[in-house]
């Protein structure tokens, strides 16, 4: 998993609440056998006029001019802003894919859903809560202005705004250390590979048996 | 202090460590792969640049999409671009990691919860993963296994282990002697009757007492397939000289010295007699019948000769709603006799029914009758290339056959209806499988769960009927 440490990125919002895993990456983009190449199809049914499926070029598409992604002062951006209740609807891990293939490294909402949250932070993606009413001031800013950008610190747990101001958020203790260290799961278990080598030598001595290659 | 129990042995000897607050680091034996849940875990090895841990612990298969005829221009031939693409990822996969797998035309190839015990490649006391829910089914051996998603088969892979909470433990215990024709299916849809699907939530299900040490290993194999459907993530059955009959002369079982050192072991793999179970259910053997289901859950059954259930009678709200929808969607009337049901597809195979002698028993009823003629497609699709050459050997197939089975390439089919094998909409189907659930085996489709000997004579009767009267 990537380290996520600091992040200076241009903002994106989607100025709608209960954006589900459904809209944010489409069933039939689950047939894939891929985890990356889903960025192309984040948010595919708002995104483009034409229908699309997997695999075929999605550049050739007709893109809806209309959907915020797709006008050019977003382009490139790293921070979404959603509203209430992101990321709810089925538990397809496809969606964090998808929106980290697509460029984004951080989500900030009012609300998340449960699993799109874990989720986020088992990809290297940093969900952010933050107050409705802070939420309608950075909307409000980053629509008045062309190239607004954010500064994430997750070491200070800040967001500063172009206009220096300061926005503390929250981060369990054990996520943070995670993330700032680039620690998925594996990453994680991987720390204590000691401790399994040793494991297996005791195993082996004692029941040897167990450890008879699968080869052909 | 009490002893342990069966589960708590096969956790402790796996626990390479524990943190504070519980959570265990659990070694895993035997990895088990297949097509459809892998892809995106090979694909996160190589986006991190990490290899698999130990690839000689790892078997892996191509089953769940692969199609039951014509396989003869192998995976070039299938004609299915999303299911020839999986199976062709599984291949490349396989070999640029080198992980030993059996192809879709190996005649080793089969279900993966076929093919693991089938091989020896599962073996009492160990931790058995798949990237699938049925992987209970090897805790037939006296194994701790269960089904992990996508990221835990990636987590394996790359470190030979799972992050796990230990379960409760549970028995199940069946006592008494099975009534004649009364099979390992019949057993577990009645336990699920009898506990529910949520009955065996938090638990590891160890299935105990004379009517389950009576089942063959086979039979065991069928009744710790479906504690998944018990709500239970694993279910396990002790040890026994069954067992290790069984496992011996298996291509990846021990042999000679190292045989006898692993029996030694493999003895102590039962729970002590003062072990303590967190909950405790006990069925009478005798009165367990041939089961049907009539709902869309697994705990929706009844005997064959019962009546379908009436919502009216049942006191909890959310139940009676539950049963009215199942009720409608299965198009079933309250209070009709289940030998009233007939029927338009017949499936005999998937994880849990689809051994030899799963085949052996549908034979045994099939043999020198007809299919009825209101049944429109009866298929067998044995777990594995070596238990259809064994079942042709035993001329199961010509009988088969000749009753107007159609007689197929060994895969999952129309247990999950992957590949072109499946219901159309408003179809009825007796059917070996584990899942009733709607759209299970085809949008709209209508799934009964039954024994082979039951889905055998529903083929012949062309509506349900004790298969008792049969043979
Ligand atoms: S036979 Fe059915 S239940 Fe068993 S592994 Fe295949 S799809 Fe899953």
């Amino acid at each position: 998993m990537e380290k996520f440490t600091t992040l200076d990125g241009l903002v994106m919002p989607l100025d709608r609440p209960n954006v589900d895993t459904d809209a944010i990456i489409p069933k039939q983009y689950l047939k894939s056998v891929k985890r990356s190449g889903f960025g192309p199809n984040a948010f595919d049914d708002w995104r483009y006029l034409d229908p699309g499926e997997p695999g075929e070029d999605h550049s050739k598409r007709r893109p809806n001019p209309d959907f915020v992604m797709n006008q050019p002062r977003y382009h490139g951006a790293q921070i979404l802003l959603g509203r209430e209740n992101f990321g709810c609807g089925s538990s397809r891990e496809h969606a964090v894919w998808a929106l980290e293939d697509a460029g984004f490294r951080v989500v900030i909402a009012p609300s998340f859903a449960d699993i799109f949250f874990n989720n986020c932070f088992k990809n290297g993606v940093l969900p952010i809560v933050l107050d409705a009413g802070v939420m309608d001031r950075l909307f409000a800013e980053v629509e008045a202005s062309v190239g607004y950008r954010l500064m994430v610190d997750l070491e200070a747990q800040t967001i500063a705004t172009p206009d220096g101001e300061v926005i503390h958020f929250e981060v369990d203790e054990f996520r943070k250390y995670c993330l700032l260290n680039g620690l998925d799961d594996i990453g994680l278990t991987l720390q204590h590979a000691d401790e399994i080598h040793a494991y297996e030598q005791r195993r082996r001595a004692e029941a040897p048996w167990l450890f008879n290659a699968i080869t052909l | 202090m009490s002893g342990k129990t069966l589960y708590d042995k096969l956790w402790d000897a796996h626990l390479v460590r524990e943190d504070d607050n519980g959570t265990g680091l659990i070694y895993i034996d035997r990895h088990l792969v297949h097509e459809v849940t892998s892809p995106q875990a090979f694909e996160g090895l190589r986006l991190t640049g990490r290899n698999p841990w130990r690839t000689d612990a790892v078997l892996a298969v191509p089953d769940h999409n692969v199609p039951t005829t014509q396989r003869d221009q192998g995976v070039a031939g299938i004609t299915d671009p999303v299911a020839r693409l999986q199976v062709e990822t599984l291949d490349s996969n396989c070999e640029s990691f080198g992980i030993t797998e059996f192809h879709m035309n190996d005649l080793r190839q089969g279900i993966v919860h076929v093919i693991g015990p089938e091989q020896g490649a599962t073996l009492p006391g160990m931790t058995v993963v798949c990237g699938d829910s049925h992987t209970s089914t090897h805790g037939a051996f006296g194994a701790m296994a269960f089904g992990i998603g996508t990221s835990e088969v990636e987590h394996v892979l790359a470190t030979q282990c799972l992050i796990q909470k230990k379960s409760k433990n549970m028995q199940v215990r069946v006592e008494g002697e099975l009534g004649e024709g009364v099979t390992a299916k019949d057993v577990v849809l009645a336990i699920i009757g009898e506990i529910g699907t949520a009955g065996g939530t938090g638990y590891a299900i160890e299935f105990a007492g004379s009517g389950i040490e009576s089942l063959s290993i086979e039979g065991r194999m069928t009744v710790c397939n479906m504690a998944i459907e018990a709500g239970a993530r694993c279910g396990m059955v002790a040890v026994d000289q069954k067992t290790i009959d069984y496992v011996t002369g298996r291509p990846f079982a021990p042999k000679g010295e190292m045989l006898e050192r692993a029996i030694e072991n493999w003895r102590d793999l039962h729970s002590d007699n003062d072990s303590v179970f967190d909950r405790v259910v006990t069925l009478k053997a005798a009165d367990i019948q041939p089961q049907v289901t009539w709902g869309t859950s697994p705990e929706m059954v009844v005997p064959v000769n019962a009546a379908v259930p009436d919502p009216a009678q049942e006191t909890d709200s959310v139940k009676q709603t539950g049963m009215q929808k199942a009720l409608e969607y299965m198009a079933l009337q309250p209070g009709m006799p289940v030998t009233d049901i007939t029927i338009d597809k017949v499936f005999i195979g998937s994880c849990t029914n689809s051994r030899i002698e799963d085949l052996r028993q549908a034979a045994a009823v099939a043999k020198g009758r007809k299919v009825a003629d209101n049944v429109a497609l009866a298929m067998v699709v044995p777990g594995s290339g070596l238990v259809k050459q064994q079942a042709e050997e035993e001329g199961l197939d010509r009988i088969f056959i000749e009753a107007g089975f159609e007689w197929r390439e060994p895969g999952c089919s129309m247990c999950l209806a992957m590949n072109a094998d499946r219901l159309e909409p408003g179809e009825r189907c007796a059917s070996t499988s584990n899942r009733n659930f709607e759209g299970r085996q085809g949008a709209g489709g209508r799934t009964h769960l039954v024994s082979p000997a039951m889905a055998a004579a529903a083929a012949v009767a062309g509506h349900f009927i004790d298969a008792r009267e049969l043979v």
